[in-house]
């Protein structure tokens, strides 16, 4: 809407959308105030961060750059050829932490999963919005096994947390789509009815151990639910305003584990309370709500599905983590976007944003 | 649904659809956000103290604080028990990455026995895993220096600093001063019973023996404690509150450093006990006995090697032989029998008695030998102690028979604890018809009295019984209770003195009977004929003594001593005891040399050089503490 009079401003001739960036910027800013105390106070640790996110800010413009008409394009032959990746990786995949998720390319070793947390919902969006909508029954089941062809792969490396995301990223393309209530409804049956053969044929011990755990966490205080016992102690303990900067025991003692990665929610809840948690939140939703008018103002069905699907997924990622840290949600590993310590997660996202500066600047050009 | 079929895009429909379903995720989104909140709110406040009380809980620890044990000084303030500052090198298995390889690095750099590997080894499965295990416990500068340099290539091993006893003296008080050692389950369970565990729970040695232990209360002091904030790891971060802890409090002995290296040197190389005490109050000047041991032997955890040679000492140093050697007091307790003798009106001071060579009880065959092959001739009753006749005691205790003879003994002390303040100690054997019937299943024979008229047969006592049995004949009666404490000093400098008993333990129909027993004492060292008249001779105070010759084994009728043709252990023990000054006795000696021969001859003049050095004040030197490296 902003720039839909001011055709020839500076940022919509650098493909930058000026109030996204500015929240990006702040969560940032607060990644980079929380990892320091998480980090036990070692700028090092900062120093990475930062180059990481530029990096991926870099990444983001980048993307920003190309109109959403490339992705659409584009979309389907990644997609496929990220399901070959996933094969590979099962095939002969680098093992690290129990898990079989890294291609190791020589060079690089990188997560195919990753990709796919982008190229799912725009695969998604382009074979939707390429038949009038709301889909047609057909084309529903296709997109269905679509999600599900992947998911499967990557929940079989086993990641739990990105097979979730990059389903969810599919599914949410679909729901945007159209699909009747009815579907939905039947749809959520089936899912039910698919719980028990999840749990009984799909998911390894160590996962079944983590919802065991989710479900009873004082069962094995030193053990598996040692993680959501300590956080859920350094979250309650920070109270309505928090231990303070650098204050928090939990997290300068180190009882809190994976602190700066999966668990830096509980640091931050522990060092600034209640107040901090609603400042962090308003964040988020301001972020959110600026990525829904972008996708509502698109003039294409793929560039709003895609943008939905990629805001509702960005707002699945701050739920999950916050509700696994907090013990509402089973620890799957998710990180809490844009602030936890790590690379892949960053970049991917900013990805994403970029995707979402795309279809905003493009706008006028493409109409 | 006709737009359905017909492949037709209406983008602005498509664009309302979108809106609408962006509408319900948008408040969707909103409720999860909502389930967000309240679920932090129902973390961060309505739980906050619960989640407040485990976050503290997590990272406050209680750590006790032992407290510095008391110090221990002679009757003239000379240092006897310190506390040494002793560096010990810890590990705390947990915090290695390769125990095993570190500790035989540590075992090279530090030069250690092969053995300490094994022994930490053992250690280390008793103890958990995140709590620190020594690896050495006394380590030299020289190792501390080395391990400090390369500390970094260690983690999980740290120097500890503790305060660690050490006796300046070594082995010249150790039976008086005892030692402390690591507390062993045995004393955990006896400190558990008497309910005072808490307060050793940073303490790491104990009193094991004589006042150290009997002192134990007053020399420990009151544990502190630290609050601590600890990290997940159990390391200590930062101390949030410090309780110190109450030290113990010193002590002073009634033992005079001097006076007891005097009785070391004269005892030196021989088995032995000798004791002096004032008798007017009971305090301990000195209390040797011999051979002697170094109890910081026991302090650094004695090697088993070391402890099985001490144990199989044939001169067994281990015992006290001042308080647990029972032996019998021979003639020494001659003018305590005489005392029996005037108070029961059996004798007068001048009751005519000729001795012979030997008693007979009328109307039985045996005979009992005076010492003297040829007896004494007529003697009244102090010429009975001072020529020391047997004959005259044999018919003395015949004439009292046991249970009188009991009764008085058992009033000046025998067969009873003297009451000196180690747990040391033993009662010795003052016979009875009771005692004699539990003990051997028998009755008492009146052959069995005639010789405990002469401190023989059944009769055992210790050189401190023998002291305050004599201790009791100068006070005339009072009761006398010998003690090593001499005061209780509070760290302020207050203190509390030891408080002496004034009932009697023995009162009779005239106060005159003591001082024509301890007549009969003076002439022993200054009569014609008095025994130990040589050992005494020319001493610029008066003085009174009775020496003790005790058969080892028992010889037949007319069989002749010959120490040169008895074996060590069976030559006779001398036993000398004796006061001074005359008038008014301010020091008694009581003492054995264990088969050294007659009493007169051999304990005599030690007895005599210890009176010199403790009344004119002649020491060889000033005391100089053995000064070894811990």
């Amino acid at each position: 809407m902003m720039s839909h009079g001011r055709p020839t401003s500076l940022w919509q001739r650098l493909h930058i959308d000026l109030p996204l960036l500015l929240g990006l910027l702040s969560l940032l800013g607060v990644s980079l105030v929380v990892l320091y105390s998480a980090s036990g106070m070692h700028p090092e640790m900062l120093v990475r961060q930062i180059i990481r996110t530029s990096l991926a800010f870099a990444v983001m413009i980048g993307l920003a750059q190309l109109p959403p008409s490339f992705y659409s394009r584009w979309a389907p032959p990644v997609f496929a050829l990220g399901v070959v990746l996933l094969i590979c990786v099962l095939a002969f995949g680098h093992i690290g932490k129990g898990a079989q998720r890294w291609l190791d390319l020589g060079v690089i070793k990188f997560q195919p999963s990753e990709i796919l947390k982008l190229v799912m919902p725009m695969t998604i969006a382009a074979y939707l919005s390429s038949h009038p909508l709301p889909p047609r029954f057909k084309h529903l089941v296709i997109a269905l096994v679509m999600v599900l062809v992947p998911t499967l792969l990557i929940a079989k490396q086993p990641d739990l947390g990105t097979a979730i995301l990059v389903a969810v990223s599919g599914i949410f393309a679909i729901f945007l789509g159209g699909i009747s209530w009815a579907l939905i409804l039947a749809a959520g049956a089936l899912v039910a009815a698919f719980l028990p053969v999840l749990w009984f044929f799909l998911m390894h011990d160590y996962q079944r151990q983590r919802v065991l755990t989710f479900l009873n966490p004082e069962s094995d205080p030193l053990g598996s639910g040692y993680h959501i016992i300590q956080s859920k102690i350094a979250i309650g303990s920070g109270g309505l305003f928090g231990k303070g900067w650098l204050n928090g025991t939990q997290s300068q003692l180190e009882f809190l584990p994976e602190r700066h990665t999966d668990f830096i929610f509980a640091v931050f809840s522990e060092e600034f309370g209640l107040i901090g948690f609603c400042l962090l939140l308003a964040l988020y939703l301001y972020v959110i709500a600026r990525c829904m008018i972008i996708s509502v103002n698109a003039q294409g069905s793929f560039e709003r599905l895609l943008g939905g699907a990629l805001t509702l997924t960005f707002f699945v990622y701050v739920f999950v983590n916050i509700g696994m840290v907090s013990g509402l949600l089973p620890v799957v590993g998710v990180p809490l976007p844009l602030v936890s310590y790590g690379g892949t997660s960053m970049v991917t996202l900013a990805a994403g944003f970029g995707i979402l500066m795309s279809i905003q600047t493009h706008r006028r050009l493409l109409a | 649904m006709l737009k359905q079929r017909i492949s037709i895009k209406d983008n602005g429909a498509e664009a309302a659809l979108f809106y609408r379903r962006a509408l319900v995720a948008g408040i969707g989104m909103a409720l999860l956000s909502c389930l967000l909140l309240a679920n932090l709110y129902w973390l961060q406040v309505v739980n906050h103290d619960t989640y407040q009380t485990r976050s503290n809980d997590n990272r406050i620890k209680v750590v006790p604080v032992a407290p510095p044990r008391g110090l221990i000084f002679d009757r003239n303030g000379v240092l006897l028990a310190e506390n040494r500052p002793v560096f010990s090198l810890e590990i705390v298995p947990d915090q290695t990455q390769d125990l095993h390889g570190m500790v035989k690095q540590l075992i090279q750099l530090l030069d250690l026995d092969p053995s300490t590997e094994e022994q930490f080894y053992r250690e280390v499965k008793r103890t958990r895993r995140f709590n620190p295990v020594p690896l050495v416990e006394q380590l030299t500068d020289e190792q501390v220096a080395r391990f400090s340099v390369n500390q970094h290539r260690f983690p999980g091993a740290d120097i500890e600093a503790y305060l660690k006893r050490f006796y300046p003296y070594g082995e010249t008080l150790t039976h008086a001063l005892g030692y402390v050692a690591r507390i062993n389950v045995k004393d955990l369970q006896r400190l558990d019973e008497a309910g005072k565990l808490a307060n050793y729970a940073a303490t790491r040695d104990i009193g094991k023996l004589g006042v150290e232990k009997y002192y134990e209360d007053q020399l420990h002091g009151q544990a502190g404690y630290q609050e601590v904030e600890v990290n997940n790891r159990g390391r200590v971060i930062r101390t949030l509150k410090y309780q110190p802890p109450v030290a113990g409090q010193d002590i002073y002995l009634n033992v005079d450093i001097r006076l007891q290296q005097k009785a070391q040197q004269l005892l030196a190389g021989r088995r032995g006990g000798i004791v002096l005490m004032d008798p007017r109050d009971g305090s301990v000047l000195a209390l040797e006995s011999s051979p002697s041991y170094d109890p910081n032997l026991f302090v650094r955890g004695i090697s088993s090697r070391d402890y099985s040679a001490l144990l199989n000492d044939p001169a067994r140093p281990l015992i006290n032989r001042t308080s647990q050697g029972g032996y019998a007091p021979a003639s020494t307790v001659k003018p305590l029998l005489s005392i029996m003798g005037l108070n029961e009106g059996l004798i007068t001071p001048q009751t005519r008695f000729f001795g012979g060579p030997t008693f007979q009880i009328p109307g039985v065959a045996r005979k009992w030998r005076d010492w003297k092959r040829w007896g004494h001739g007529w003697m009244d009753m102090h010429r009975a102690i001072e020529v020391s006749a047997d004959t005259f005691f044999y018919d003395l205790a015949f004439r009292a028979g046991i249970d009188t003879l009991h009764d008085y003994m058992s009033r000046f002390g025998f067969g009873n604890y003297s009451g000196l303040d180690i747990y040391e100690e033993s009662t010795g054997i003052m016979p009875s018809r009771q005692w004699k019937q539990s003990r051997w299943r028998q009755p008492w024979y009146q052959g069995d009295t005639i010789s405990v008229g002469i401190g023989q047969g059944y009769w055992t006592a210790t050189p401190i019984q023998l002291a305050r049995a004599h201790s009791i004949l100068t006070q005339h009666g009072r009761n006398i209770v010998p003690h090593l404490l001499r005061s209780v000093g509070a760290p302020d400098g207050e203190q509390t003195p030891y408080r002496v008993t004034q009932e009697p333990a023995l009162t009779v129909k005239n106060d005159g009977f003591w001082q024509e027993a301890m007549e009969g004492m003076y002439l022993v060292l200054n009569g014609p004929e008095g025994t130990a008249r040589r050992a005494f001779a020319g001493t610029p105070y008066k003085a009174a003594g009775k020496s003790g010759t005790a058969q080892v084994v028992n010889m037949k009728e007319n069989e002749k001593y010959d120490a040169s043709r008895l074996k060590e252990e069976h030559r006779d023990n001398a036993l000398f005891v004796a006061f001074a000054p005359y008038e008014e006795p301010t020091a008694v000696v009581a003492m054995i040399l264990e088969n050294a021969g007659g009493g007169s001859a051999n304990a005599a003049p030690v007895a005599r050089a210890l009176l010199d050095a403790y009344l004119l004040g002649k020491y060889d030197d000033e005391p100089a503490p053995e000064e070894k490296k811990p």
